[in-house]
C-alpha cells in the first residue's frame, strides 16, 4: 500500500484516497466547437506511460481535496504532490 | 492404567528420542494411531521420535513422502488438523504439538472445515522506526543496536522462540549455548519501552513504502486449551521507517533418482532434529553434500548416536578442518562422489554411491540420507519489495542487489557466511537503520550482548562449494522420472527437460509449463534447483537465467485471518432509518439498498395457530399497491440521498451538472432533474428543491448519494474552483415519510391543521414549511407513484414520532420498496441502476423533455450531438405486456424477434429491466430496454425463458394514467 503525501494533510495510507486518472485533462473551453473526434479524444483517450505520470488523487477519507501527484508507474515512487490548478513540476 | 511420569527419558514409547530429552509428555493421534511426544515438539519432530517415516503422499504420483525440512520451507509433510478444529494444508514442521492434537497426512490437498470457525481473528496497525524480520543472530544484533539507542523497534520471527539458525546448530556464544544467548538477549530487548517482539509471527508480504503484512499465531499452539477471549491469529499491518531482513537461508537438495523417498532429508534439518528436538531421524545415515555445511551436521548426528556410513562429497577437496575431524572420528569421506540413487520400498533402505569419474557404483545400507545442495538466502521479501537480485558465484545462489525502498538484508539473507560475521553484519544494519531514522549512532562494541562481545565459537575456514544441481544418472526408467526438483508439485527433471525440449528457455515459462515452484511452499527449496536444472539443460549460466518472481504471501495465510473482525454484521456498516424499530416490530422484510436496510414489504401476519398462514410477498405487495392507488399509504423514504448545495453560485453549479435548467426554479418550488456523465449517459436523478436564492436541497437515489456528492466536489475543485458553492451531505439529518394516495391530502390536513392543503394553495412540485403532528416539518408535493402524494421531512430525531403519528389512525397502509417499484414502473419512471446501466441517455429513457436546448453547455450536452447517441437502433425504455397476463417475465430475460430461436449466436434486441404484477392493471407487465423500441410499439417480441419463448407485446413505458390525471387528487 502506497504512502501518499496529501498536500493538505501529510503522509497517509493509500486506502484513504480515491484515484482520479490522468491529471491536466481540462474540460474543454467550448465543447460545441470541437469535432466529434476531438470530443472523443477528451472523453475516451488517456495516456498510459511506463514511467512518470501526472495523475489525480482525492483524499476522500480525509480532507476530501483533489490534488495531483507525479508517480513513476514502473516503481510506484511518488516524485511530487501538488495542489489542483498548480502546474506540473519538472522532475529531473 | 499405571500412573504415567510427567518426565520421560524418551523410552520405548518414542524409540527415536535421544537419551536425556525432557519435558511434559503430550498425547496425540496421527492417521488414527496414538502417539506420545514432548512439549516443545513440532508434529514433525514428534512423528520422527516415534519412527514415523511416511507422513503424507504426493499430489500427482501418490508417492509416500516424509519429513524433509525442519521449518516453513517443508515441501512434503502436509497434514490436516482434525481436532480441536479442522484446518487443512499445514506443514507438520510448523505445527507445534499440543495435548489432544488429532491430525492426518494429506495427499497434497486438504479439506475445508465442515463447521463454522469458533475462533476470533483480529488485526493491528503498527508503526515503527525499524522492523527487523527474523530473530536469528543477525536480526537480534540489528534489533539490539537500534533498540538500545531508543528507536521504536519491532522484531518479528516465525518460530516460537528466538535464535534462528542457533536453535539447530548448537553453536555457542560467550561460551553459552546460542539458544540461551538468544533467549536472554531478546528478553532484554522486549523489556525496553519502545520494543515489540512478535513471536510466532510470519512476515508474509512486503509492499510499497515499507508497508508490511505479518500474521501472528497467538493460540494455535494451545489446541483445546486456547482461551476463547484471545484472538487465534492477528494480522499486523506495519508501516516501517526502515526494514532489516534477517531472514537467513534455506538449504536446497540435489536432483538424483529417488530423492523423494521418506528417509531422504536436508542435512541441516536433521541437525536441527538431533540438537534442538533431541530426535534421531534415523539410525544409519549416508551424507551427500556439495559444501562444508553438511559435515557439521554429520558430526552432530554422529555425536547423537547416528551411525554415519559415508559422506559422499561431490568435490575433490572438502575443507581440511572438516576432513581432519571426520578422520579423527573414523567417518569415511568419499570425495568426488555422488549419490546416484536412494533405494527402498516406501522408504530409504540403501543408498547407491558412485565416483564422478565412473566405475562401479557401491550400494550402502542406510535408513537416512542427508542431502545438502548448498544454501539459498531467503530473498522473498527483498524481491517483493521491488529489490533486484544478483547471483553470488561462491554461494551458488541469488542475493539482494539494489532497491529503492528503505530496506536492507543482513546476515545470511545477503550471503554473509559465519556466525561472527552475521552478528557484526546485523549490528551494522542496525546502525544504518538508526542513522536513517535520525538517531545518534552509538559508539561501542560491534556486537552488543550485555556484558561482552560474544565470541562466536570456532568456525573452521571454509572450502568453496561446488554447485551441482543434477546427478546425471537417469535412474531405472532412464528418463529422470524420479529426480524430483519440486517435491510438492511432483515435478521431475524429466519434465523440466521436456519443457526445455519444447523450446521453453525462460524459468518463468518452465515454471508455468511444469508448475514447478507454484505449490504452497512457494518453491522455497526447489526454485533455485529448477533454475539450475534448466540452466544445465540449456548449457547456460544460472546467473543469466535469473529467478522467477517472488510474490506474497511468503507462507500460506488463512482467509479467516485476513478477514479478521470484518465478518457478518461487521463486514460492512449497516445503516437504518429513524423508523427502523417500528418496521421490525411490524414484521417488515428488509431489502439491502447499498448499506441501508429498507422495508421491502409488510406481510400481514397469520391469525391464530395453523389455519391462517398470513400473506406471501405477492399478496402483500398487491394489497399495498391497491392502498396507494385507491386509498392512502405511506413509505419510509428517509434513505434518499440529500445534499445541501449553498452559495452565491449554487444555481450556476446545478445548471452545469443537470441536463435541465435549475437557475429558473423559484424559491418554494421543486424540479425533477437528471445528471449525465460527459459521455451523455445517465448518472443519477432526483429532485431539486430551492430553499433560497443561494440554497438548494438536492435529492439523489439511495445507492448513489456518496457518488453524487463526490461528483459535485470533483467538478467544483478541479474544473470550477471559481464557483462559490459548498456541498454538504444531510442524508442522515432528515427523516422522510412519503404519504401517497387519493386520501393523502385528507390525512395530511388532519395532521397539519395549520397548512393550506388545497391544490391551489399547495400545488404539485412545491414545498411548504409546516407543523405536522406537532413537529416542525418541510412538506414537499412530489410523487414517485403518479398519485396525489406528499413527502414530509422532519429532523431524524423526530422521524419515529412522525411515522407513528401518520400510522396512529390505523387508516394508512405502510408499504415497502417492492410496492414503490411497482407503482413507479406502472408510470414508466426509471430507476437509475436498474433500468439504466451507464449506457443509457435521457433520450433513450423517453425523457427528451428534460434535456435543455437553451443552455449553452452542461455536462453531457456535447455527447448528444455524437452520431452514436442518435443511432436509430439505440435501446429505448419501453413497456412489455406478456400475452398471457399471468406470466411474470424474469428480470434480465432477453428479447428476440422470432418465435423460434435461430442457430447461435442469437441476435437479441434487448432485455427486461423491471418486471412486476400490477394490481392497477390486473396483470403482469415489464419495462425493457429494446433496440429501436419506440418504433416497435405494438410489435410482438419473444422472451426466451427456460425452454419456452414467451410472446410479449411492446407498449409505451407509461402504462398507468398516461395523462397524469391522478397526481392532483
Amino acid at each position: 500500500m502506497l504512502l501518499i503525501a496529501c498536500p493538505w494533510c501529510g503522509p497517509r495510507d493509500e486506502a484513504e484516497f480515491h484515484y482520479g486518472g490522468q491529471a491536466h485533462v481540462a474540460y474543454p473551453e467550448d465543447p460545441a466547437a470541437l469535432s466529434d473526434e476531438e470530443w472523443a479524444r477528451y472523453l475516451f483517450f488517456r495516456d498510459n506511460p511506463e514511467g512518470l505520470f501526472a495523475e489525480r488523487w482525492s483524499h476522500t477519507a480525509g480532507c476530501r481535496r483533489w490534488f495531483n501527484a507525479v508517480r513513476d508507474t514502473a516503481t510506484n515512487e511518488i516524485h511530487a504532490v501538488y495542489r489542483a490548478g498548480e502546474p506540473r513540476p519538472v522532475i529531473a | 492404567m499405571s500412573e504415567r511420569s510427567e518426565r520421560t527419558g524418551g523410552a520405548a514409547a518414542q524409540p527415536h528420542r535421544r537419551e536425556g530429552a525432557s519435558g511434559r509428555v503430550l498425547r496425540f493421534r496421527f492417521d488414527g494411531r496414538e502417539y506420545e511426544g514432548l512439549e516443545g515438539d513440532t508434529l514433525a519432530s514428534a512423528l520422527l521420535a516415534n519412527g514415523v517415516r511416511a507422513v503424507a503422499s504426493s499430489i500427482r504420483l501418490g508417492r509416500p513422502r516424509g519429513v524433509y525440512a525442519a521449518g516453513s520451507e517443508e515441501p512434503n509433510a502436509l497434514v490436516q488438523i482434525e481436532e480441536p478444529f479442522p484446518e487443512p494444508m499445514l506443514q507438520a514442521t510448523t505445527v507445534e504439538l499440543y495435548d489432544g492434537l488429532v491430525a492426518t497426512g494429506l495427499p497434497g490437498q486438504g479439506r475445508l472445515a465442515d463447521r463454522p470457525d469458533p475462533a476470533r481473528y483480529d488485526a493491528v496497525h503498527a508503526h515503527c522506526d525499524v522492523l527487523v524480520v527474523g530473530a536469528g543472530p543477525a536480526g537480534i544484533a540489528a534489533a539490539g543496536v537500534a533498540a538500545r539507542a531508543g528507536a521504536r523497534v519491532i522484531l518479528a520471527d516465525e518460530r516460537p522462540e528466538p535464535g534462528g539458525s542457533l536453535l539447530g546448530t548448537a553453536e555457542t556464544l560467550d561460551g553459552r549455548p546460542g539458544r540461551e544467548w538468544a533467549a536472554e538477549e531478546v528478553a532484554a530487548l522486549a523489556a525496553l519501552p519502545e520494543v515489540r517482539v512478535l513471536r510466532r509471527t510470519t512476515v508474509l508480504g512486503h509492499y510499497d513504502d515499507n508497508h508490511v503484512i505479518a500474521v501472528e499465531r497467538r493460540t494455535n499452539h494451545l489446541g483445546a486449551a486456547a482461551p476463547a477471549d484471545v484472538a487465534r491469529e492477528r494480522v499486523w499491518r506495519i508501516r516501517a521507517g526502515r526494514v532489516v531482513l534477517a531472514t537467513g537461508g534455506h538449504e536446497r537438495f540435489v536432483a538424483f533418482a529417488g530423492n523423494d523417498l521418506p528417509g531422504v532429508m536436508l542435512a541441516g534439518a536433521a541437525r536441527t532434529y538431533a540438537n534442538h528436538y533431541r530426535v534421531l531421524p534415523g539410525r544409519r545415515a549416508v551424507v551427500f553434500t556439495t559444501n562444508d555445511s553438511a559435515y557439521a551436521a554429520a558430526l552432530d548426528l554422529a555425536d547423537a548416536g547416528v551411525e554415519i556410513a559415508a559422506i559422499a562429497d561431490v568435490r575433490q577437496a572438502p575443507g581440511e578442518a572438516w576432513a581432519a575431524r571426520c578422520a579423527e572420528r573414523g567417518l569415511e569421506v568419499l570425495t568426488g562422489h555422488v549419490v546416484t540413487a536412494a533405494k527402498g520400498e516406501g522408504e530409504v533402505s540403501s543408498v547407491e554411491v558412485a565416483s564422478r569419474e565412473g566405475g562401479q557404483a557401491r550400494e550402502i545400507p542406510a535408513d537416512l540420507l542427508l542431502v545438502s545442495g548448498g544454501w539459498t538466502p531467503v530473498v522473498h521479501l527483498f524481491s517483493q519489495a521491488g529489490g533486484t537480485l544478483r547471483y553470488d558465484e561462491e554461494l551458488g545462489a541469488f542475493t539482494p542487489g539494489e532497491t529503492r525502498q528503505a530496506v536492507e538484508a543482513a546476515g545470511f539473507a545477503r550471503g554473509v557466511r559465519t556466525l561472527r560475521a552475521c552478528l557484526e553484519d546485523g549490528a551494522e544494519a542496525g546502525r544504518r537503520a538508526l542513522a536513517a531514522a535520525g538517531f545518534a549512532v552509538p559508539a561501542g562494541p560491534a556486537v552488543p550482548s550485555g556484558t561482552a562481545v560474544p565470541s562466536a565459537g570456532e568456525e573452521p575456514a571454509a572450502a568453496p562449494a561446488e554447485h551441482l544441481w543434477l546427478v546425471e544418472a537417469p535412474g531405472d526408467g532412464g528418463d529422470y522420472g524420479t529426480h524430483f526438483v519440486d517435491l510438492q508439485r511432483d515435478v521431475t527433471v524429466g519434465e523440466v527437460l521436456r519443457a526445455v525440449g519444447a523450446g521453453l528457455t525462460s524459468v518463468e515459462h518452465v515454471k508455468r509449463y511444469t508448475t514447478a515452484g507454484t505449490a504452497h511452499d512457494q518453491g522455497k527449496t526447489s526454485g533455485l534447483l529448477t533454475g539450475g536444472v534448466v540452466a544445465h539443460a540449456l548449457g547456460v549460466d544460472v546467473a543469466e537465467l535469473g529467478t522467477t518472481t517472488f510474490r506474497a504471501p511468503y507462507t500460506p495465510v488463512s482467509f479467516a485471518a485476513l478477514a479478521g473482525r470484518d465478518r457478518g454484521p461487521l463486514h460492512d456498516p449497516v445503516r437504518v432509518t429513524a423508523m427502523h424499530e417500528w418496521h421490525v416490530a411490524r414484521g417488515a422484510l428488509f431489502e439491502n439498498v447499498g448499506q441501508w436496510k429498507r422495508p421491502w414489504y409488510y406481510p400481514r401476519r397469520g391469525e391464530g395457530p395453523g389455519e391462517d398462514p398470513g400473506e406471501d410477498m405477492e399478496a402483500a405487495v398487491l394489497r399495498e399497491c391497491r392502498a396507494a392507488r385507491e386509498d392512502v399509504a405511506a413509505m419510509d423514504a428517509s434513505t434518499l440521498g440529500k445534499i445541501d448545495v449553498v452559495g452565491p453560485d449554487a444555481a450556476v453549479l446545478l445548471d452545469r451538472l443537470y441536463t435541465n435548467m435549475m437557475s429558473t426554479l423559484k424559491v418554494g418550488s421543486i424540479r425533477y432533474g437528471v445528471m449525465c456523465r460527459p459521455d451523455g449517459m445517465v448518472f443519477d436523478d432526483g429532485t431539486v428543491i430551492r430553499l433560497a436564492d443561494d440554497r438548494f436541497l438536492v435529492t439523489t437515489t439511495t445507492g448513489n448519494a456518496a457518488a453524487v456528492l463526490d461528483w459535485m466536489e470533483e467538478w467544483l475543485q478541479t474544473e470550477w474552483p471559481d464557483l462559490r458553492v459548498c456541498c454538504t451531505s444531510v442524508t442522515e439529518q432528515w427523516a422522510t415519510v412519503a404519504l401517497v394516495g387519493p386520501r393523502s391530502r385528507e390525512v395530511l390536513a388532519r395532521l397539519a391543521p395549520g397548512l393550506a392543503v388545497d391544490n391551489d394553495s399547495f400545488p404539485f412540485m412545491t414545498w411548504r414549511d409546516a407543523e405536522v403532528a406537532g413537529i416542525e416539518a418541510r412538506v414537499c408535493r412530489i410523487s414517485f407513484s403518479g398519485e396525489l402524494a406528499y413527502e414530509i421531512n422532519v429532523s431524524s430525531w423526530s422521524g419515529l414520532a412522525l411515522w407513528e403519528a401518520v400510522m396512529a389512525s390505523g387508516e394508512v397502509t405502510p408499504y415497502g420498496t417492492e410496492t414503490m417499484h411497482v407503482l413507479r414502473a406502472e408510470k414508466g419512471f426509471p430507476i437509475v441502476g436498474q433500468d439504466t446501466d451507464g449506457t443509457v441517455t435521457p433520450q433513450d429513457l423517453g425523457m427528451e423533455w428534460i434535456v435543455s436546448k437553451k443552455k449553452a453547455d452542461f455536462v453531457g450536452k456535447r455527447s448528444f450531438a455524437r452520431a452514436d447517441t442518435s443511432r436509430p437502433d439505440r435501446k429505448h425504455l419501453v413497456g412489455l405486456l406478456p400475452e398471457d397476463p399471468g406470466v411474470l417475465l424474469p428480470e434480465g430475460a432477453h428479447l428476440v424477434e422470432t418465435s423460434a430461436l435461430p442457430e447461435p449466436p442469437v441476435p437479441t434486441l434487448g432485455f427486461v429491466t423491471s418486471s412486476y404484477r400490477s394490481a392497477a392493471l390486473g396483470r403482469t407487465f415489464a419495462l425493457a430496454l429494446v433496440s429501436g423500441g419506440r418504433e416497435r410499439v405494438g410489435e410482438r417480441l419473444y422472451a426466451p425463458v427456460g425452454a419456452d419463448l414467451v410472446p410479449v407485446t411492446v407498449t409505451s413505458h407509461v402504462l398507468y394514467d398516461p395523462e397524469g390525471a391522478r397526481r392532483d387528487g
